[in-house]
């Protein structure tokens, strides 16, 4: 699981009213390389939760000094959207699993996969 | 009389071995068949060894026997490995039976010799029965076809050639003209008739058959089978829904006895002569089996040559014809409304209206429905699944080029990920329900999890697109699958574009095939589907693959590769949604509803959302809405 992906998930436990952002607890992490695509990266910095990447990279110590607050005018900063794409694409989480903020159900992550599924009895 | 004792002194070895085995006859005679042997002579005998059952003919008994005096009567019991003689004297029995125990006679079907062992009985027994009569709305016509037409007919078959379906069945020689008659389903394909119709060397057999109005209509669909001597046909009714009322049976090269059976379990054997012409109508065709037991020898009445009718029971005319290779056309008229015989039990037609009008299936139902017979088979199919699954569907790839560059796309039922890497230039993420499916995404290196799709853990309105490609077709409720629809419709940012693909229940649109009808691989013989055991929803039709589906709730059969089985032997454990076919691997059945033109469209007319394109492709319902 991509942090990009991350920070399009929420809880879905029923009666949760927020959900977001999912607590991550890693026993693996995996950085891989992703090509830098510039234009890519700016694209997907409007659809974010900015607060919740920086989090949750921060919780994985991959936050690469992002800013707490998100500065308008980085469509042309290069050096900040590689930060940016760094944290997006390229860390990983392998193994551990997601935490909802509220009812502190948790949803294991294995083999990269996190499983959503609230009535886990099926196989 | 002598006495035994004296007797035995001076026996051989043989003699000794001799007298053994016709103990050992008499004993099995007396165990299994009540037939109590006497010690004194008489006039009549049993004949162990000597019967029709183990392929000793009444002609060639009687010329045994005959050479030891006059034989009043020979009864021959059907399928019996023994027979009853009687003599006009003792004296002539006597001389019987010292000369004939132990005899070897030849069998007409071995090349093994019989050996004859005779006992006196008291007296037999003989019931005079009539001929059965034949069963109501069946006619048996002889010499309807001339010797001529015979040879023409048959030396005109053109076995090979790629016009017609040509099948070899275990049993038979079969060939298909008009429509291909399928072995799966035992029905035809009526969207797919065989090009070049009915040869024309059956047009005067037809011809004669309408103009002396035996039938009321030109059957359009003909099936030719070639019975070697001890091949047959198991007992059946032709389906109800796939044939008008009358079907013609012409034989030609030998005779056979078909047998019909009633279902109270009354059998009539029927002498088809050689050259003759069948009717089956009315009762006899909806009601009663026909078959032809498999076998080298058909018991029949001794006469020649062989007539019409039924084959009585009695004994003493009984006799073997050796068969010899018969040809047998059957022609059918392919029926396009339903049946409505007068036999609804044995009817399909009847019993699929019943079960078009089924039961609402209840929320809970729904969710164990979808958790048997979607969910547990696709985490149990997922990797043969996976591998039919490589071609993306073109349209689907056309959308997901159209969107702008770096689009946040959710795939909702994602499968095996085929779609998830097409555009490199959006982000993707998939989800499924199947943990099995999602690993091969995994595999591939995409980004997806696990869940479900009424209840998908994505923030409200942060994607850009979402696709739904065959998923919401296996929810079991319209309610189930109006909730995956806003599902997927909540996950959607003002302005964001869903596509959706359901299953078409109209699977020729615009008289074009759809490539799901088109792509039926006729060499597989997938053989009978069982029905599904143990379930409430078990009233559901069994879909056949690659045919026009019949009802909108169903359950579609995955045949799974055998090769792939022992993948899975680890789930064997749930045995129980799936029924183990006799060929090629066990059978899985999927729930699906397919939608009528105009539901999809229909589900998806809110107020907040627009439908921008609605289609039919390939057997699919599609349409692209837009959130506003």
């Amino acid at each position: 699981m991509k942090l990009l992906t991350h920070n399009m998930l929420r809880s879905h436990v029923t009666g949760v009213t927020k959900g977001f952002p999912l607590l991550i607890r890693a026993d693996e992490v995996k950085l891989s390389n992703v090509d830098f695509n510039q234009d890519f990266v700016a694209r997907m910095i409007p659809k974010l939760e900015w607060g919740a990447l920086v989090e949750a990279a921060d919780s994985l110590g991959h936050a690469s000094d992002l800013p707490r607050e998100l500065e308008t005018g980085y469509e042309n900063n290069e050096e900040f959207l590689r930060k940016v794409h760094h944290a997006l694409l390229e860390v990983e989480v392998i193994e551990g699993a997601l935490k909802c903020p509220e009812s502190g159900t948790e949803f294991r992550i294995t083999r990269g996969i996190p499983n959503m599924l609230i009535n886990e009895e099926e196989p | 009389m002598l006495s035994s004792e004296r007797m035995r002194s001076k026996l051989s070895k043989d003699d000794k071995k001799l007298l053994k085995k016709q103990a050992k006859a008499k004993l099995i005679l007396l165990k299994h068949e009540g037939i109590e042997t006497v010690s004194y002579p008489s006039k009549s005998i049993v004949i162990a060894n000597g019967g029709l059952g183990n392929g000793v003919s009444r002609e060639q008994l009687l010329s045994v026997l005959q050479g030891c005096g006059t034989v009043e009567t020979l009864l021959m019991p059907r399928n019996k490995p023994y027979a009853f003689v009687t003599y006009m004297t003792a004296e002539e029995a006597i001389k019987a039976y010292s000369t004939l125990s132990g005899r070897e006679i030849s069998a007409d079907d071995s090349e093994l010799g019989i050996i004859l062992y005779l006992s006196f009985v008291e007296k037999v027994e003989m019931k005079e029965t009539l001929s059965p009569a034949l069963p109501p709305g069946l006619m048996v016509f002889e010499d309807f076809v001339s010797p001529e037409q015979e040879i023409t007919m048959i030396e005109n078959i053109a076995w090979d050639s790629e016009l017609s379906s040509q099948k070899s069945l275990k049993h038979r020689r079969v060939k298909h003209y008009g429509y291909e008659f399928r072995y799966d389903n035992n029905n035809v394909d009526k969207d797919a008739p065989l090009p070049g119709g009915l040869p024309d060397f059956c047009n005067e057999v037809l011809e004669k058959c309408l103009q002396q109005e035996l039938i009321k209509h030109r059957p359009d669909q003909l099936t030719i089978n070639q019975y070697e001597p001890g091949q047959g046909i198991p007992p059946h009714v032709d389906t109800h829904s796939a044939f008008e009322d009358e079907i013609l049976s012409v034989s030609l090269g030998a005779e056979i006895v078909m047998d019909f059976r009633h279902p109270d379990g009354s059998v009539v054997p029927v002498m088809v002569p050689r050259r003759s012409l069948l009717i089956m109508g009315g009762e006899s065709r909806y009601l009663w089996t026909h078959g032809i037991t498999p076998r080298k020898f058909d018991v029949v009445q001794a006469s020649e040559p062989q007539a019409v009718g039924t084959v009585s029971d009695n004994i003493d005319k009984l006799t073997l014809s050796k068969r010899n290779t018969r040809t047998s056309f059957t022609f059918r008229k392919i029926r396009h409304t339903p049946c409505d015989c007068a036999f609804p039990t044995l009817c399909d037609s009847q019993q699929m209206q019943q079960k078009n009008h089924p039961p609402q299936i209840g929320e809970v139902g729904a969710s164990i429905l979808e958790k048997e017979y979607v969910h547990k088979v696709y985490e149990d199919i997922a990797g043969h699944f996976s591998s039919t699954r490589h071609t993306p569907w073109p349209k689907v790839v056309d959308f997901l080029l159209s969107l702008p560059k770096g689009s946040m796309v959710a795939d909702v039922g994602c499968g095996n990920g085929k779609y998830l890497g097409i555009n490199k230039d959006l982000y993707m993420i998939g989800c499924d329900r199947s943990k099995n499916l999602v690993d091969i995404c995994r595999e591939k290196k995409f980004e997806a999890f696990v869940c479900d799709a009424l209840s998908v853990p994505f923030r409200t309105g942060t994607f850009d697109a979402c696709i739904s490609i065959a998923v919401i077709h296996h929810f079991a409720t319209e309610e189930r699958r109006h909730a995956a629809l806003q599902e997927l419709l909540r996950l959607l940012r003002q302005g964001g574009k869903a596509l959706i693909y359901v299953w078409a229940m109209e699977q020729e649109y615009k008289s074009s095939k759809s490539k799901y009808l088109k792509e039926r691989q006729c060499s597989k013989d997938l053989g009978k589907v069982e029905g599904i055991n143990g379930n409430a929803n078990a009233s559901l039709p069994v879909h056949t693959n690659r045919t026009s589906f019949h009802s909108q709730d169903l359950f579609v059969p995955w045949h799974l590769k055998p090769k792939n089985l022992s993948k899975f032997e680890k789930t064997l454990a749930h045995m129980d949604q799936k029924s183990i076919n006799q060929g090629p691997g066990p059978v899985y059945h999927r729930f699906y509803h397919v939608f009528c033109e105009g539901e999809l469209e229909a589900m998806c007319s809110q107020p907040n959302i627009s439908v921008l394109h609605s289609y039919h492709d390939q057997g699919n319902w599609c349409v692209i809405l837009q959130k506003s």
